[in-house]
């Protein structure tokens, strides 16, 4: 019965350090599948694919893939990889990170970015809390929901992140969730092509914190969830976007952004033509 | 190495069925477990549409069962990819059988 | 060279112009910062200079994403540079840390102002030199170059990028507001006189076969997109970049970042000495204190007391060799700063003679007279 195989994605991969360091039923491996799913099927120079993050579990997710990866501080991915990018803008410069990294304290680096239209692809794995400490509340978590810093609940109004995204300008907004793989790695492919800002939110199980808090006995509980409260929508009113786990309100996915606005690289570099051009 | 790359959805649980079911070739997929790597999250036998794997009663080093296709379903897999793209730990994949 | 770049000759400029043209001369080709008096003329200088020598510059939304875009930048091929003052330079230090960490070349350039907080904004204050290298955390050596004139700005900057890119280390340019805002005369040599370190990058495929190499203090650095494929992490981590929980590793690795750095602290180590032959007390001081410093020992002098003055051009690594051996040979040192006793502390650990604070406090030039009436007074 045991196969000593290889996987095929396994090119993709630091496949010497599996089994990877994240929880049974963790949503993470799936995102990194979809990554290295639509590199393997774009037509862009390998190469050029570079991934960032910051600090967490999903932050983490850089360096199981066989790219070119940047492991920086907590919350500052975003502004590493904007000085990647506009250094050397054949860069595929793609940030993975968590919900607490790139909202909390990246909280202003993203909203900049966004604002500036840089040309970067931004995942943020949204579990709803700090999983690698221990699954402590953050900007995501739902209200109401419970974390190892809300025992009494969470009294705190939570992002609606493809919301924040879209009225910051970002060129691309999509959510997922990590039960919509195929979508999700179609939506990667689409986003590396745009020019600008693209931003996809994937919501992830987070089986032994946030999970373990909210009556999701495990994995498998948490994407039920999501494969029974999961609408496709992507027209929706990102105004009513927004997350709870108590199953009253459908969970809103799909595309819901892809407009065309002038991109930071694509303005720089005229700038520098024209000022190179100066006597 | 794998080419299946047809719109899943058609064979999504929720999925339509085509009306002209009868003119499209059941392809066959051969399922590959990298036991070892399984931690029995249970995500490929909750959402393989076909219903053609169950938790195996093989324990790996770590202490978790993985997967295996049930008796008798062998030739069922229609290699759609779905435990292959859902698997969080690169743990299974599928070879779709050509010119059967 | 890019004849854009300034011209030979004599010039009558501020600090911070001569600081940005000398980066610029240096090879920068990013800059990213946030506004903060009294270094904000160097970001305004290079968002006109820059774009016009084919670089880019950009405003961050503050000096923890400046800091963390030139690292990014760095690891890009860019000579990387980013200017602040002391509130910029305490949220900068987290991600030099990182740069320390993954041996990122980058300059930054932190001018200093009074404090604590936000203090003194626009007065002269010395109170990050302990900041500068201690202020990020854990075990790490830091390179600081000190300017004491517009010259100095300039020369020292270049010299800044030339350490950064040969020891692939963070180097601060520690100066103040005084010699960022004072205006005074620079002479520009032609510009093949300077030496420019040009970085030593990999070549793919990789003659080393992983990202670090810590048995041999520098190994080529890796950029991105070059197909190495290789992790760059800000977490401890072996020589193919994975990161790990072993101490084992933890002591491979910041042994490493360390000694490259204390190996060669010979090389990086330099000093300016002024009447030191027969001296028998002697100041330490650097930045706008050295200025105001000659002039009190001329005045000593003229009064028959011999005082010299030893001004470290390379704060850190403190020339600690030197200052012992002169420490033997005379009766006291005198450390006049812009703070309340900070490299007196430093100096005070390798000094064979007895070593007197003179503290000013934050917001003015100090004054010669009050250093005179100090090592007159005998303590
Ligand atoms: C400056 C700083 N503060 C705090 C931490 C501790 N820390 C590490 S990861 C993390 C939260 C990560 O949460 P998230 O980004 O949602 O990632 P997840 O683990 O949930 O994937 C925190 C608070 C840190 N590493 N650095
Ligand atoms: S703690 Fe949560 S996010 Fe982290 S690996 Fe485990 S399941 Fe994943
Ligand atoms: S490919 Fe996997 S999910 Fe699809 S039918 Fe075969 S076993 Fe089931
Ligand atoms: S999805 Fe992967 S890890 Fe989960 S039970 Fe199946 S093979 Fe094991
Ligand atoms: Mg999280």
């Amino acid at each position: 019965m045991v196969e000593e195989i290889v996987h095929p994605k396994d090119a993709y991969l630091r496949s010497d350090r599996f089994p990877h360091i994240w929880c049974p039923g963790c949503g993470l491996g799936i995102v990194l599948k979809s990554y290295v799913d639509a590199i393997s099927k774009l037509d862009i120079p390998y190469n050029n694919h570079v991934l960032v993050s910051g600090i967490g579990c999903t932050a983490r997710l850089p360096g199981y893939a066989n790219v070119d990866s940047y492991h920086t501080t907590h919350g500052r991915a975003i502004p590493f990889a904007t000085g990647l990018k506009i250094v050397n803008p054949e860069l595929q410069v793609t940030v993975i990170s968590g919900d607490g990294d790139l909202f909390n304290i990246g909280g202003n680096h993203i909203i900049h970015a966004a604002r500036r239209n840089m040309d970067l692809l931004v995942v943020c794995v949204n579990n709803f809390n700090y999983g690698m400490t221990g699954g402590q509340h953050g900007a995501t978590t739902p209200e109401g929901a419970r974390t190892s810093t809300t025992p009494y609940g969470n009294i705190e109004h939570s992002f609606n992140l493809p919301y924040i995204m879209s009225s910051l300008g970002a060129s691309y907004v999509a959510r997922w969730t990590s039960l919509h793989v195929r979508q999700l790695t179609r939506s990667i492919m689409k986003a590396m092509k745009i020019r600008g800002f693209s931003f996809i939110e994937v919501i992830s199980p987070c089986p032994p914190n946030f999970g373990k808090y909210n009556r999701f006995s495990d994995g498998l509980s948490q994407m039920q969830f999501f494969y029974e409260n999961s609408v496709l929508d992507n027209n929706a009113d990102l105004s009513e976007a927004y997350i709870d786990f108590t199953g009253k309100r459908p969970l809103i996915v799909g595309e819901f952004v892809h407009r065309i606005r002038p991109s930071y690289i694509d303005l720089e570099k005229e700038l520098i033509r024209k000022a190179m051009e100066e006597p | 190495m794998i080419t299946i790359d047809f719109d899943s959805e058609k064979i999504y649980k929720t999925g339509r069925t085509p009306i002209n079911l009868q003119n499209f070739r059941k392809p066959l997929g051969r399922v590959h477990i990298i036991a070892e790597r399984c931690k029995e999250c249970g995500y490929c036998w909750t959402y393989c549409p076909k219903e053609v794997l169950e938790k195996s009663d093989y324990v790996n080093k770590n202490g978790y069962h993985p997967p295996r296709v049930k008796k008798g379903r062998e030739n069922d897999c229609v290699a759609c990819g779905m435990c292959e793209a859902i698997c969080p730990d690169f743990a299974i994949f599928v070879e779709e059988i050509k010119n059967e | 060279m890019n004849k854009k770049l300034i011209k030979p000759g004599n010039y009558f400029m501020n600090g911070n112009f001569a600081c940005a043209e000398g980066a610029l001369v240096a090879g920068l080709n990013f800059y990213a910062g946030y506004p903060i008096t009294p270094s904000s003329e160097i970001m305004e200088r290079l968002s006109y200079r820059l774009p016009q020598v084919g670089g880019h510059f950009i405003e961050m939304e503050d000096e923890i994403a400046s800091m963390a875009a030139i690292i990014g930048a760095s690891n890009a091929g860019a000579k990387a540079m980013t200017a602040t003052s002391g509130p910029g330079f305490s949220l900068m230090q987290e991600n030099i840390g990182l740069a320390v960490i993954t041996e990122t070349p980058v300059v930054v350039v932190d001018e200093m102002r009074g404090g604590p907080s936000t203090g003194l904004p626009t007065r002269v204050g010395q109170g990050d030199i302990m900041q500068a290298m201690w202020g990020t955390h854990g075990d790490h050596e830091a390179i600081a170059y000190a300017p004491s004139s517009v010259q100095e700005m300039f020369d020292l900057t270049i010299k800044a990028f030339n350490t950064a890119e040969r020891y692939r280390q963070p180097v601060i340019v520690l100066t103040d507001q005084v010699i960022g805002h004072m205006s005074e005369r620079l002479v520009v040599r032609d510009l093949s006189d300077y030496e420019i370190v040009e970085r030593e990058l990999r070549e793919y495929p990789d003659p080393i076969g992983k990202v670090h190499d810590f048995s041999r203090d520098f190994v080529p650095m890796v950029i991105a997109g070059k197909g190495f494929h290789y992790n760059i992490d800000s977490l401890t981590h072996d020589e193919r970049g994975y990161p790990s929980n072993d101490p084992m590793v933890e002591e491979v690795m910041v042994k490493h970042l360390i000694e490259k750095i204390r190996k060669n602290e010979d090389k990086i180590v330099e000093y300016k000495e002024y009447f030191l032959d027969d001296a028998e007390i002697i100041i330490i001081a650097y930045g706008i204190t050295a200025r105001s410093s000659i002039q009190a020992v001329r005045e000593l002098r003229e009064k028959g007391i011999r005082v010299g003055l030893f001004r470290p051009i390379t704060i850190w690594p403190i020339p600690k060799k030197r200052i012992m051996e002169l420490s033997e040979r005379v009766n006291a040192i005198y450390v006049p700063e812009i703070n309340f006793g900070q490299y007196s502390h430093a100096i005070r650990e390798f000094s064979k003679s007895p070593v007197y604070e003179i503290p000013f406090p934050p917001g003015k030039v100090p004054d010669p007279k009050r250093i005179v009436r100090m090592i007159e007074g005998g303590s």
